[in-house]
């Protein structure tokens, strides 16, 4: 098959452009914003594997980003871990809470399970703030060490765009391979109709609950990797908000696509960057953002070209015609 | 094959099957009819796992299955067709009968995603087995397209060909006919030969008597959730309770 | 300690008087549409900030702020209805959350841009000398919730048992193709339905302002507040609904008197978790034929 060979192609492109990319914004404070992209990425892409892909909602994605980046920050900062270790454990400790909680959590549909994994996230938010003696609460937990391989260390802006970026491209060949497999197929099959898929065998419940699994491993991934780079994480990070926010990415980038997490992602990074003015008024534009993709294209903006595409194709056979 | 005993379904106070018992034979083609309400769709429901019943047993090849899931079922050799037809619309045709092999491969998240040369072999291997059911049911042109702009007759044929995939011991059909013409029915009523053909078991809900008078070896009739009667097709027709039932009702 | 925990009955009882306002808006929308309105909360915000607005800006008397208010804030339930949910009838719910959500983030938004970030508070209705009952002491404003909340939800009943409109809405409620087939005109009963709950989520921001104060985001934590007392009451647009948003009220306040005030608002979530995950038609109800 031919699709084969475009989708290798599609990544290898993709890497060498996150490659090249630094040439162009180095000492910038704009590599720092891209370092923030390639977090954003993992994590619209763990949100779509789950939103996108299995159809399943969650309003609480950043429950995990934050509980990886405090079960890595607390390790670290407070007991002396090491940093990969931390990693690591956070990926573990996470994954185990997320399979638990998945069971009861995604017998729920549509807006009931929205409900329950914002209450769940909300749950999380509020300990990050009264368990003091270990998060710091409110007020933050600083001193979070730096990633760092023998004498060498991730303290700089450049450092941690390779190795961020290094894992969110692991993440995105992940992802490619797992949505193009007969895992990839069970999900869509378990969006369109749940009860035909289960007829043909395939355990919705179970399937579920590890990409929910896998999508909370993805994003405690992420946080480590934030906690590491920024040495200092407060829980206003991880509320309510940055999790509509990614659900917001996702919608716009596109559901069901992974390339379309990272357009997402990197708008919504971006543009308040570009948008200086906007300050704190980025939450009316979200919002907007958000109905108008929903209502006037919801393929997200990842379907332009093929929207566009076939359009001027008419175009030019028509010019030619004229001719 | 399939054992039925004494399967009774109450929703909220309202009693929609009472008490029916039935069996189909190995390889043998079974019709189930009635009028309208007759409780057709909710016996199936039952036998493949998507209610509970109130109770009542339901056994496959004398292994009792009594609320088993659906996926369980499907492991078991048991697959059902929908009557208002339930594809992955927005997938492939050949996506679509792809997914009716899930069973038969195994390949799990992490060997799919690192891409095991487990997963690449079986990968190909599902995609050849689907295209030969697409074959089976005759709509092999239309592989790429998506589901949801297939014409509803080649719905119907696709959903068969899914459920083929399954390599099943026994497919259960609700209202296969229904929404077809005149020639897509006949199409349908061969295809379903076909099906027994290969050793399959059919059980089959259906409105179009023609149909059910053709092809199947035996029939059960259910009126107002209960037991009818149940024979060959000849003695169906001549049943006086039968037509009084049919008779009745229009 | 007798009078503390009395203390305690009676402001959850007042908290949980607005969460059942709230919860039955969820209900009532639920039930005719199938949707959980993300925005709900944000009709409470809407009612407490215009009432300041209409009061401390505009400079009108007091009954007209909240008149104009709860007009206001069932105009923009009107319009997110037309708007945004109409043209959506058909889409999955997963389309139907993410909209709503979008809405409320919008309508949250541009709360901001025309109010700013401020807190702002509003007058008692009469007067904030304490009452002392058994004890324990109350402001007249909890009077007002109380009976402001028994007057909508005797209304609300009346509503939907005594008047053809509101008889069509629970025809709705049990069957929305029946009731399209016996005639009832559904895109209107959806509407009627936006109308009402965002007026009672305007009447619920504007009675519990003077006492919890008012800004653009209070709407997100009172609407899911509002939603666990729905929950609690199986989706009931009835008494279920207020039995959750009592009971919820009143858990909150011995949480926060009893164990501690930051895990409080955690009470409220936890009980939806558990509710939704161990009987998720209620309390009250009766457990529908499973369907697995």
């Amino acid at each position: 098959m031919g699709t084969e060979r475009n989708v290798l192609l599609k990544y290898l492109l993709f890497s060498a452009a996150v490659l090249v990319a630094p040439i162009f914004f180095s000492g910038g404070y704009l590599l720092n914003v891209l370092v923030f992209v390639g977090i954003n990425t993992m994590l619209a892409l763990a949100l779509n594997l789950l939103l996108g892909y299995a159809g399943q909602i969650s309003l609480g994605q950043a429950a995990f980003f934050g509980l990886g980046s405090y079960i890595s920050g607390v390790a670290t900062a407070n007991y002396g871990m090491n940093p990969w270790t931390a990693l690591v454990l956070a990926a573990v400790v996470v994954g185990v809470i997320a399979f638990t909680i998945g069971f009861p959590i995604l017998k729920l549909k549509g807006h009931y399970l929205a409900m329950s994994t914002l209450g769940f996230g909300i749950i999380i938010y509020i300990l990050f703030n009264e368990t003091i003696d270990l998060t710091g609460g409110p007020s933050g937990l600083s001193g979070i060490p730096y990633f760092s391989v023998g004498e060498f260390q991730f303290d700089s802006d450049l450092k941690n765009y390779f190795l961020i970026w290094g894992f969110a491209l692991l993440m995105i060949l992940f992802s490619v391979n797992l949505v193009n497999s007969r895992i990839g197929r069970a999900l869509r099959a378990i969006h369109d109709s749940e009860v035909a898929a289960r007829v043909m065998g395939v355990n919705a419940r179970l399937l579920k609950v590890q990409i929910f699994a896998l999508s909370a491993v993805f994003s405690s991934i992420a946080g480590s990797l934030y906690a590491h780079t920024m040495t200092f994480i407060s829980p206003a990070s991880f509320g309510f908000n940055f999790s509509v926010e990614l659900l917001t990415m996702v919608v716009i980038g596109g559901l069901g696509t992974v390339y379309g997490s990272f357009l997402g992602a990197a708008l919504l990074t971006l543009l308040p960057e570009f948008l200086r003015t906007l300050q704190d008024y980025d939450i009316v534009f979200y919002g907007l953002l958000l109905v108008l993709m929903t209502m006037f294209m919801p393929g997200g903006l990842v379907r332009i070209p093929s929207l566009v595409l076939p359009f001027l194709a008419k175009f030019k056979v028509r010019r030619q015609g004229n001719a | 094959m399939l054992r039925v005993e004494k399967i009774t379904q109450v929703f909220g106070g309202v009693t929609a099957l009472r008490d029916v018992s039935f069996s189909v034979a190995k390889g043998e083609i079974k019709g189930v009819i009635g009028p309208n309400g007759a409780g057709k769709t909710t016996l199936f429901n039952i036998i493949s796992g998507i209610y509970r019943q109130t109770s009542g047993d339901v056994f496959l090849a004398e292994k009792k299955i009594t609320q088993f899931t659906p996926e369980r079922l499907a492991r078991r050799g048991m697959v059902r067709t929908f009557q208002n037809v339930e594809l992955f619309g927005n997938m492939t045709v050949l996506e679509n009968v792809m997914i009716g092999l899930h069973t038969k491969s195994r390949s799990g998240i992490l060997s799919s995603a690192l891409k095991f040369p487990t997963a690449i072999r079986e990968e190909r291997r599902i995609r050849q087995k689907a295209l030969e059911c697409l074959e089976f049911a005759g709509i092999t042109e239309h592989a790429e397209e998506t589901a949801d702009n297939l014409p509803f007759g080649k719905c119907r044929l696709l959903e068969i060909a899914r459920a083929m995939a399954l390599e099943p011991a026994i497919i259960l059909l609700d209202e296969p006919a229904a929404g077809l013409n005149a020639r897509e029915t006949a199409d349908l009523g061969q295809l379903i030969e076909r099906i027994r053909a290969t050793g399959v078991t059919v059980v089959l809900v259906e409105h179009d008597m023609e149909l059910v008078m053709d092809i199947c070896d035996s029939i059960l009739v259910l009126n107002l959730g209960e037991k009818l009667a149940e024979g060959t097709p000849l003695e169906i027709q001549e049943n006086q309770k039968v037509i009084t039932a049919y008779l009745g009702e229009g | 300690m007798s009078e503390q925990l009395l203390q305690y009955l009676l402001s959850g009882l007042s908290t949980g008087a607005i969460y059942s306002l709230i919860g039955i808006g969820f209900a009532i929308i639920y039930n005719s549409t199938g949707i959980i309105n993300f925005a709900q909360g944000e009709f409470f915000m809407l009612g407490g900030m215009s009432t300041y607005y209409f009061l401390s800006v505009a400079h009108l008397p007091l009954p007209v702020a909240m008149l104009l208010a709860v007009l206001l804030t069932t105009a923009v339930g009107v319009l997110f209805e037309r708007l945004a949910i109409r043209p959506l009838r058909n889409a999955s719910p997963l389309i139907l959350v993410i909209i709503t959500i979008g809405g409320s983030i919008l309508i949250r938004g541009i709360a901001m841009l025309i109010w700013g970030k401020d807190t702002h508070s509003i007058p008692m209705f009469t007067g904030n000398e304490p009452l002392t009952i058994g004890g324990a002491t109350i402001l007249p404003q909890h009077l007002w919730i109380f009976g402001i909340t028994l007057l909508i939800i005797i209304i609300n009943r009346f509503y939907f048992y005594n008047t053809v409109s509101g008889k069509a809405m629970r025809a709705c409620s049990h069957n929305r193709r029946a009731a399209s087939l016996v005639g009832i005109d559904v895109k209107r009963m959806v509407l009627f339905a936006f109308a009402i709950s965002s007026a009672m989520g305007s009447v619920a921001g504007i009675i519990s302002a003077p006492l919890t104060m008012t800004s653009y985001d209070v709407g997100i934590m009172l609407g899911l507040k509002g939603f666990c007392a729905a929950i609690i009451g199986g989706m009931s647009s009835g008494i279920a609904t207020v039995f959750g948003g009592l009971l919820l009220g009143v858990l909150e306040a011995f949480g926060a008197g009893l164990i501690s005030s930051g895990y409080k608002d955690a009470i409220a979530f936890i009980i939806l978790l558990l509710i939704l995950f161990i009987r998720p038609q209620g309390l009250f109800k009766k457990a529908e034929t499973e369907r697995v």
